[in-house]
């Protein structure tokens, strides 16, 4: 099935993120990954979801999600017309004898190293998830202790503002 | 305007529509806006949180409301009995001041009112919520919930009911502070009214009922994220008529939205225009009156083969305010398999849910239809499509295949006799609820509908117990008009004690229960489709049994006049009885037959065309051109 990045601006009230998630549950839609945070509008938030879905199946989605009151505006973001990314931390297993090798594999991705132990190393990436994807496979001979990742965060290209636009139809 | 006195059914018609309450004050009137009611602005006044509750009701217009006290809305309480404007009707249970709000709701067209306490109070509503919920009643529910400091910790009598009824409510709130209570309940309000209509969930905390706040009126409702829309696309419109304009075969299929969308009158002009087939579904009934010739039946799992069979054959679904759910639509890869679909809704998350509509108009049938009804008639001006064909065919099944019944074999009277007499001998104007099961499905075919908002009853979420509770406020919304509870001996044993409900605030419905003694309709599958292994649907209610409870005993407990009626020649009778009585209210034991079955039928997991008219027997099909 196809993914598709949904930018969901709601009021930032409380049990809105509740509300969003539940309703993909009960609905039996599939998330991908969900991102959530303040946006430039006092009290507004902006929940960037990934689904698996297709056509009809998007479509549900989408007008049940603006049933929900607090919802505010949905708008598809393709990948050609916004920039996504993925925020990620991976602990890696480094000693003396393969640090050099773990951080100049962060480098490649233009990942940093953001702590440093004896015997580990943690490493902070951005990127599009292929990219992070490819940095952990990199990674993972060197022995992966554990990953924390974002959802992915979506915003559409050039100088429209979502919020914006939601604002002044409102 | 609710203590009415009962009046005699053939009163009722010539009567006018009782007048709205009259302002107490005579305040200037704020300009239009979101809010409810006759929006008087009140100046600023001091007042606790509980206070601001009943005031603001009273500002929304509100009369009756339903509902039973406990410790978390114990200060609500306090100012509602110093309340002039509010008649708050204890029940017995809150699941029947949930139903209650809905029967009230359903009648009105304005919202329901329901107050419990917080934990069980609160649980005991999801019923009624979730009903309201499936069904688009207008309903606000109140509870009280834990004070603020106590949320979250299990303390005595907690329970989300937030979270709980998240799922089944078209909004809800939680109120800590007080100072949002008129805001809240007036978006409450707004919200369960408007767009589609729904329940609005309103939890407010003890400490938000008890700390002193200012009071002014009208709040200010602004609700970015809700704004319904109304009229259709000026281009969908045109499309729906250049295809009523081609169609050969057209049907009207109409569904509970032209109810609660109050377009009954506009329906009857457009379909009179196209003079097209209707069909009513289960909660539609009563829109298009069903003496009208065009009428052909109810459709779905216990349609007519008339309506089953227009919709099966037609080449265009003219869907107003229905949802194609899998009992009208039997399997859907096979349901109306040749037409093409215009789809009017309010929803649009219902446009193209299950089937796929080839026009989809967005908005309320009430501006809809107009602008439809005016596009087809320019439409028809160039050309008229000749649909005589279509209707010899309709007009030949609706004469070979009426909706009947057999006479049962073990002697006892026919349920479907029995409810049939009911809705002759109690006419048009009357008020029919029913329960869940087979007595819903006769009450749906074999009273004659008339007029909307005359036919009540749980068509989406299946509720046993919904009759006696929404009947008593359907009763309390309409006191002028008679109301019959048409229950089943299953389903009067969920949620009777609201007879005394009833007896105390005199609310004199009448209740039919068509005893069966089982569970009827879970019986039928029995019968059919497990070989009659009767596994636990005996009741012994009825007859040959050792009768518990005693339904005359048990309405005679309550204070109501209770009849029973075992042979076919006394139903008339006992049936006039019960008419004549209108100082409390009466149930009547309606001993039956627990063999009859509802027919037509179609069998679950299978295509329209398989639909059944007795056991095994499929109609003939003739071939058409």
């Amino acid at each position: 099935m196809a993914r598709h990045t949904l930018s969901v601006l709601v009021e930032d009230v409380p049990g809105v993120l509740t509300r969003v998630a539940s309703l993909f549950a009960r609905r039996a839609f599939n998330i991908n990954s969900l991102a959530v945070g303040p946006t430039e509008v006092a009290g507004m938030s902006r929940i960037t979801v990934v689904v698996e879905a297709e056509g009809d199946l998007l479509e549900q989605v989408t007008k049940q999600l603006n049933k929900l009151i607090n919802v505010i505006k949905i708008v598809e973001l393709t990948t050609e017309q916004s920039v996504q990314r993925d925020h990620v931390l991976i602990k890696v297993r480094a000693d003396a004898a393969t640090r050099l090798q773990v951080t100049q594999a962060a480098d490649l991705f233009r990942a940093s190293v953001v702590d440093v132990a004896i015997d580990s190393l943690i490493i902070e990436a951005t990127g599009t998830a292929e990219k992070l994807a490819a940095l952990l496979s990199v990674l993972e001979p060197f022995g992966v202790r554990e990953i924390v990742q974002s959802g992915t965060l979506a915003i559409g290209r050039g100088a429209k503002s979502m919020s914006d636009r939601a604002l002044r139809s409102a | 305007m609710s203590k009415g006195s009962p009046i005699s059914p053939a009163l009722v018609a010539a009567r006018p529509a009782p007048p709205a309450a009259p302002a107490r004050e005579s305040a200037p009137v704020a300009p239009a806006s979101s809010v409810r009611g006759p929006n008087r602005v009140v100046a600023p006044t001091e007042m606790l949180g509980s206070a601001a509750i009943v005031r603001s009701l009273e500002e929304l217009g509100v009369d009756d409301v339903f509902g039973l006290p406990g410790g978390a809305i114990l200060p609500t309480y306090d100012p509602l009995l110093a309340s002039t404007k509010l008649r708050h009707i204890l029940v017995r249970h809150e699941q029947g001041a949930g139903h209650a709000a809905q029967g009230y709701a359903m009648v009105t067209g304005r919202p329901g009112v329901c107050i419990a306490t917080s934990g069980p109070g609160a649980t005991n509503l999801v019923t009624a919520i979730a009903d309201a919920h499936m069904d688009s009643v207008p309903m606000v529910a109140i509870t009280g919930q834990v004070s603020s400091a106590f949320i979250g910790s299990d303390a005595f009598q907690e329970a989300d009911i937030v979270g709980i009824t998240m799922p089944i409510t078209k909004h809800s709130y939680l109120v800590t502070d007080a100072q949002d209570i008129p805001r809240v309940l007036a978006e409450a309000f707004h919200i369960a009214t408007t767009g589609r209509p729904g329940p609005v969930l309103v939890d407010i905390a003890k400490d938000a009922q008890q700390s002193p706040m200012t009071f002014s009126w009208p709040p200010r409702v602004d609700i970015p994220g809700y704004r319904p829309v109304l009229r259709g696309h000026a281009k969908q419109v045109r499309e729906a008529a250049r295809l009523i304009g081609e169609s050969v075969r057209p049907v009207f299929y109409v569904g509970g939205g032209v109810v609660k969308g109050h377009a009954s009158q506009e329906l009857l002009e457009l379909a009179e225009l196209v003079g097209a087939p209707v069909v009513t579904t289960l909660m539609a009934r009563g829109v298009f009156p069903d003496s009208h010739q065009q009428h052909v039946g109810m459709p779905g799992m216990h349609g007519s083969v008339s309506a089953v069979t227009a919709l099966q054959q037609s080449d265009l679904l003219i869907t107003l305010g229905a949802r194609f759910d899998d009992r009208v639509t039997g399997v859907l890869a096979s349901f109306a398999p040749h037409a093409k679909v215009i789809h009017a809704d309010i929803d649009p998350a219902e446009i193209s849910k299950n089937r796929t509509a080839d026009v989809p108009i967005v908005g309320s049938v009430k501006e809809i239809i107009p602008e439809l009804t005016a596009a087809v008639r320019e439409a028809f001006a160039q050309d008229r499509p000749d649909i005589s064909a279509w209707w010899r065919t309709i007009d030949h099944l609706r004469e070979t295949y009426p909706v009947g019944f057999a006479q049962p074999e073990d002697g006892l009277s026919a349920p479907q006799q029995v409810i049939k007499r009911i809705g002759e001998l109690t006419g048009p104007e009357g008020v029919f609820v029913s329960g869940v099961g087979q007595h819903q499905m006769w009450a749906a075919q074999f009273i004659q509908y008339e007029r909307p908002h005359a036919w009540l009853n749980s068509g989406g979420l299946g509720t046993m117990g919904y009759s006696v509770p929404a009947a008593m406020g359907a009763k309390v919304g309409n006191p002028d008009r008679v109301v019959w509870a048409i229950d089943g001996d299953g389903c009067f044993q969920m949620t009777n004690q609201e007879l005394a409900t009833c007896v105390i605030n005199n609310i004199p419905i009448k209740v039919a229960v068509i005893n069966n003694s089982s569970l009827g309709m879970v019986r039928q599958w029995q019968t059919l489709f497990y070989e009659g292994r009767y596994s636990n649907t005996d009741l012994n209610t009825g007859h040959d049994t050792v009768r518990v409870p005693d339904f005359v005993k048990l309405a005679d407990a309550y204070g109501c006049v209770g009849l029973r009626c075992e042979r076919d020649e006394d139903i008339d009778a006992t049936i006039e009885q019960a008419l004549a009585i209108s100082d409390r209210p009466v149930v009547i034991d309606f001993v039956v037959s627990r063999d009859s079955m509802v027919w037509p039928m179609v069998p679950a997991g299978v295509s329209n065309d398989l639909i059944q008219i007795a056991r095994n027997m499929t109609p003939t099909w003739e071939q058409e051109d």
